[in-house]
């Protein structure tokens, strides 16, 4: 049954016009896509320095999200101490899983360290859940709940907090890893671990610094995110995947390639839910990450020379 | 010779009655099999919770007939081969007289040839109408029971509230798991006889962060209410992006699987104006008092919360209802698999929690859609609808 122009008219009013759909997409996509970035930025840092796959990276994820939950609700910490003592906690848990859970395997190849991080994950988890118990927690967004508009596009506070976090840790990390001495130190350990240790560099010691610094980029990813999401102690794996998708596409070990493959991958998801069928998204993300590595088995702006060095 | 077949015959009789006898000894034993952990650990916990807090009811005042009950509850993750293993365990190993859960539909169908084989009664607490219904022959499993409503029940209550709000042109939101899907189907099927038109069909994942983009779509199409079927934080993440879209002009229904205080609490005041379909035992002190629910249910939410310091949540009702109707076969029948399995058939005005139930051969439910009672929330509350 087709209705009268004028109530057709009126029903277009109500609704909201095509490019402003495509721009909600847009924001969406980017939020979730800048969660993806950091994960897969944390994969990388590992990855550059032991060349391990840290499969328990989602879980540094959920850590981070239960955590600031604990302090900044259950303690009732303001929102930086909160932020930071979450931060500090999250980076000793990844202490420990390097000084207990990868340093202590005996011949360690790059497989079995792999396996190794899955167990750990599986530890985490357990771990959460005991702590934590299996319902999903909430956490007031860092500034207000009410959305902003613009133009239609609904914008929420928190989106920007994920995005600019994500900015913060590129800069941030770019900084370290390019000015500063222990920066330079943990990418010659990537580069060539014997001929770093024969240089002076502690290469054990750089390995823990990168757990760490993984640790601290997935709690923060975790603690922007839950104001959005809630959190509960089952969301790592699918965060890890993501991630890891996101760092592949944009190629394994590159920063700038993670934060272009994490958010490809949430721009896709979006854009793909909202104009055609919403229950293949993730498929869509997928069938452009084989295709990306069909022509480039590297990813995007990974180099393939280098991944030909990496025994994994 | 002779007494060498004598005594063979003898050793024969002697074997296989001893092994008849021994299961006789036990106290009457009932099996459970919840997802106590794992991804659908908010149904199986409750259950859990709730059927050892039932039995210890029971024994406590006395058991049945002067027996003691015993409960052995299976924790099968979420993974339909553990479910298996465990349902074999609990009739070969434990020898129960019937089993209680599990608390998904997956499970419970993974596991129905199971029971049919053995010819033990089970009892599931999980939705889909295919647990309880052989599709091949139009009729229910003889030995498969369940006490959860079915969707078609839900989907049927929420229709007839729309129709009473005069709403005809709707969009549906589904998650891509067994629940969202066999609820995506039910609402397709049943749109039709009550004149409604689906206009948007959208899904997202169990996992997602964010559902913006469907709502988006939806927003596009302009409908007057949206239905949104899934269960965990994404049924709270979808909520919170129709307010913060500014979608309150079309009207929110959850399904049933909403039901549980904690998510108008997590949705941080998103929840206001949202429909849903409940069972008596969520609403238990809203409801009149006249009403047939309102001892039991009373009782059980009491009960329950003075014992775990938590609020209730609709899947523990499951429970209850499951492990009453074979406590209540029991102490009719006694520990025959075969009396209690026609008891239970046959029994009716069954008052529990979700319902008041009427078992027949030929609905294995005993349910209607009457079974839900439709509530809006006001003020961080449900209220019953008008």
């Amino acid at each position: 049954m087709r209705h009268p122009w004028f109530i057709r008219a009126a029903q277009r009013m109500n609704s909201i016009s095509f490019a402003t759909q495509v721009l909600q997409f847009i924001v969406t996509g980017l939020t979730v896509g800048a969660i993806y970035a950091m994960v897969a930025i944390g994969f990388n840092i590992i990855y550059n320095v032991t060349e391990i796959i840290n499969l328990a990276q989602g879980e540094f994820v959920m850590l981070g999200g239960l955590v600031m939950v604990f302090m900044h609700v259950s303690v009732g910490l303001p929102l930086v101490p909160a932020f930071l003592s979450t931060i500090f906690l999250v980076m000793l848990v990844g202490i420990v899983m390097d000084r207990l859970g990868i340093r202590t395997i005996r011949k360690p190849s790059v497989m079995t360290l792999i396996i190794a991080t899955v167990a750990v994950s599986i530890i985490i988890k357990g771990v959460a859940m005991l702590l934590w118990g299996k319902s999903p927690y909430d956490l007031p967004a860092f500034s207000g709940r009410t959305p902003i508009q613009l133009g239609g596009v609904v914008v929420q506070p928190q989106y920007l907090w994920v995005i600019g976090f994500l900015i913060v840790v590129a800069v941030g990390l770019t900084y370290f890893f390019n000015r500063t001495i222990l920066g330079k130190a943990m990418r010659a350990c990537a580069d060539n671990p014997s001929a770093a240790r024969l240089v002076g560099i502690d290469v054990e010691k750089m390995v823990l610094l990168s757990f760490a610094l993984s640790a601290a980029i997935g709690a923060v990813a975790g603690m922007t995110m839950t104001p959005i999401a809630l959190m509960d102690y089952d969301r790592g794996a699918m965060l890890a995947i993501k991630g890891f998708g996101a760092a592949i596409l944009g190629g394994l070990g590159s920063f700038p390639g993670a934060i272009l493959g994490g958010l490809l991958i949430g721009l896709i998801e979006s854009l793909g839910a909202g104009l055609l069928l919403s229950g293949y998204k993730d498929a869509y993300a997928l069938i452009i990450l084989l295709a990306v590595l069909f022509v480039r088995p590297s990813g995007i702006l990974g180099n393939l020379q280098v991944t030909k060095f990496k025994r994994f | 010779m002779m007494g060498k077949k004598v005594a063979a015959v003898l050793l024969a009789c002697l074997l296989v009655g001893g092994f008849a006898i021994s299961p006789a000894s036990a106290a009457y034993k009932i099996g459970a099999l919840f997802s106590v952990t794992g991804g659908a650990s908010f149904l199986g916990d409750p259950e859990k919770k709730t059927a050892e807090m039932v039995v210890e009811q029971i024994n406590k005042a006395g058991g049945i007939n002067g027996e003691k009950i015993e409960l052995v509850v299976y924790d099968d993750e979420g993974d339909a081969t553990k479910c298996n293993l465990f349902a074999k365990k609990l009739i070969n190993q434990d020898k129960v007289v019937a089993v209680i859960g599990p608390s998904v539909s997956g499970l419970s169908l993974a596991v129905v040839p199971v029971f049919e084989k053995s010819r033990t009664p089970l009892i599931s607490c999980a939705a889909s109408y295919k647990i309880v219904l052989n599709e091949k022959s139009g009729k229910p499993y003889p030995w498969i029971f369940k006490t959860a409503q079915s969707d078609s029940h839900a989907v049927e209550a929420i229709y007839t509230q729309m129709q009473k709000m005069g709403i005809s042109k709707i969009a549906i939101l589904t998650v891509t798991d067994g629940f969202g899907a066999s609820g995506r189907q039910e609402l397709l099927r049943l749109a039709d006889q009550y004149k409604i038109a689906i206009v948007g069909d959208e899904k997202y994942d169990p996992k997602d962060t964010d559902m913006t983009a469907q709502l988006t779509k939806i927003k596009g199409i302009a409908p007057q209410a949206i239905i949104n079927w899934s269960v965990g934080p994404t049924q709270v993440t979808v909520m919170r992006n129709w307010r913060d879209l500014g979608m309150q002009k079309m009207v929110f229904f959850q399904s049933h699987g909403f039901a549980n205080r904690k998510n108008i609490e997590l949705a941080a005041g998103a929840a206001e104006g949202v429909y849903c379909p409940l069972g008596a035992c969520n609403v238990a002190e809203v409801l009149p008092d006249d009403h047939p629910q309102k001892k039991v249910t009373m009782d059980y939410m009491q009960s329950y919360m003075a014992k775990y310091n938590e609020p209730l949540s609709s899947f523990g009702g499951y429970a209850w209802d499951a492990l009453y109707l074979v406590a209540d076969a029991l102490k009719a029948v006694g520990p025959d698999k075969a009396k209690i399995r026609d008891y239970l058939e046959n029994r009716k005005n069954f008052i529990g929690q979700h319902g008041v139930f009427n078992f027949s051969p030929d609905d294995h439910n005993g349910l209607s859609k009457d079974a839900f009672q439709m509530v809006i929330v006001k003020d961080g509350d449900w209220v019953l609808a008008e």
